[in-house]
């Protein structure tokens, strides 16, 4: 094709977006289009890979079977909607083997949040209600982004990722109204994840390279920043009620704007977790590819079974 | 050996008097493995009562290159929907 005839594919490809209809797999699609969303997509479904790890710590030690049923059930719920993307990813013709090997390499990135610790029960309560709080207000526009698989599973996802939340605010309301020792439990974890979960909405937007690019392509329908706010303005309420303090000095309320006024986030660290060097990148990868690799007898078992019985029903049909 | 798992489109009925629709696909080594995969993936909450899979190569699909020649034809056959026919405003029951 010559480049003159791909600049008319792209207009009319562009034009189909900005009219809000759905590309399917095998529609043509820009080469960058296809790439950005082998990228976005590979990275939610390994963030929903990920995420398992730091949650799947404390299933064993949850203090009641009430806690324990529901931790389970969230932490299978991310198996699970890690399985949706990766299937919906894989019809933009990548493999799931080709994007396993990318996470493993570190040519994949996955969401920072899960680099940092689970050190107590009540970072199930914070991972809740602020992790999957975040996600949520990152998610939803994405049930109507212009890619019709990735929308698809998204819907699946959505519908889903309440409950994650309301089970971890249950945890922090019963802390926080709890023993002395039980609510200091749930303010320590307020304090740690809180900033985290700020960077969680990405880079300010003037650092943010692929928000124009987005936005046309409907993977993002608000800038980071105003993300950010929203996020803000309907968590800060939810801690006061429980008697809980955000941990930043500057937090206030601006009456002008009906928003809150927040500190300075540590940008710093936000990219030295990017790049590796935050409190669990080691373990976290360590303990995908060890399962990943320890699993490989199993999955080699499981397809020669499946041959041989394949071979004996065609015996038996002679 | 490093062979991945083939692919399998699954299809889920939602509640008796509904056709199967298509959920998603999955992995796995064989039919057998791909129901119970599915049963896990696809139906933690209730979303249906009966499953099909077909493993994804044995689907084959119109290609939207050629979604003009066929279905666009159909656009222009409005005389095969009811509005297309004038009949008296008394006319009832039809």
């Amino acid at each position: 094709m010559s480049e003159a005839q791909i600049k008319i594919l792209e207009e009319q490809f562009e034009a189909r977006i900005a009219r809000d209809e759905k590309i399917e797999p095998k529609d043509w699609m820009p080469e960058k289009y296809r790439k950005t969303h082998i990228r976005q997509m590979s990275q939610h479904a390994h963030s929903e890979i990920i995420g398992m790890l730091p949650e799947g710590n404390w299933i064993s030690r949850a203090p009641s079977l009430r806690r324990k049923v529901a931790l389970l059930a969230k932490v299978q719920d991310e198996g699970g909607h890690g399985l949706y993307l990766y299937s919906a990813t894989e019809t933009l013709g990548i493999t799931r083997d080709e994007m396993f090997e990318q996470l493993h390499t570190g040519k994949a990135k996955y969401s920072s949040i899960f680099n940092y610790p689970t050190v107590s029960w009540a970072d199930m309560g914070a991972i809740g209600w602020l992790v999957d709080g975040a996600a949520i207000i990152n998610q939803v526009p994405l049930c109507s982004t212009s890619f019709g698989p990735y929308a698809r599973a998204m819907v699946r996802v959505c519908k889903e990722e309440s409950f994650h939340q309301r089970q971890g605010y249950e945890i922090m309301v019963k802390l926080a109204g709890g023993a002395p020792e039980q609510k200091a439990m749930a303010q320590d974890a307020l304090n740690r994840w809180w900033w985290p979960a700020l960077m969680m909405l990405g880079p300010t937007d003037a650092e943010s390279v692929h928000t124009a690019q987005s936005m046309k392509w409907k993977l993002k329908r608000k800038t980071n920043d105003e993300l950010r706010q929203q996020f803000i303005d309907q968590t800060v309420p939810q801690a006061e009620l429980i008697g809980l303090t955000i941990p930043d000095e500057d937090l206030k309320w601006n009456e002008s704007k009906k928003s809150y006024d927040f500190g300075e986030i540590d940008w710093d660290e936000f990219w030295q977790v990017v790049k590796g060097h935050g409190p669990c990148n080691k373990e976290r990868m360590s303990a995908r590819i060890n399962a990943w690799e320890n699993g490989q007898w199993v999955r080699d078992a499981a397809m020669k079974h499946a041959e041989k019985e394949q071979d004996r029903k065609e015996k038996q049909a002679v | 050996m490093k062979k991945e798992w083939p692919l399998w489109e699954i299809f889920v009925r939602s509640k008796n008097g509904l056709e199967h629709r298509h959920f998603g696909s999955l992995h796995a080594a064989d039919a057998e493995m791909a129901l119970e995969n599915a049963r896990d993936v696809y139906t933690r909450r209730k979303e249906g009562v009966s499953i099909w899979v077909v493993e994804s190569k044995n689907i084959t699909a119109t290609n939207p290159d050629n979604n003009g020649e066929l279905f666009e034809p159909a656009q222009d056959k409005v005389y095969r929907h009811p509005t297309f026919y004038e009949l008296p405003d008394e006319v009832k029951y039809m």
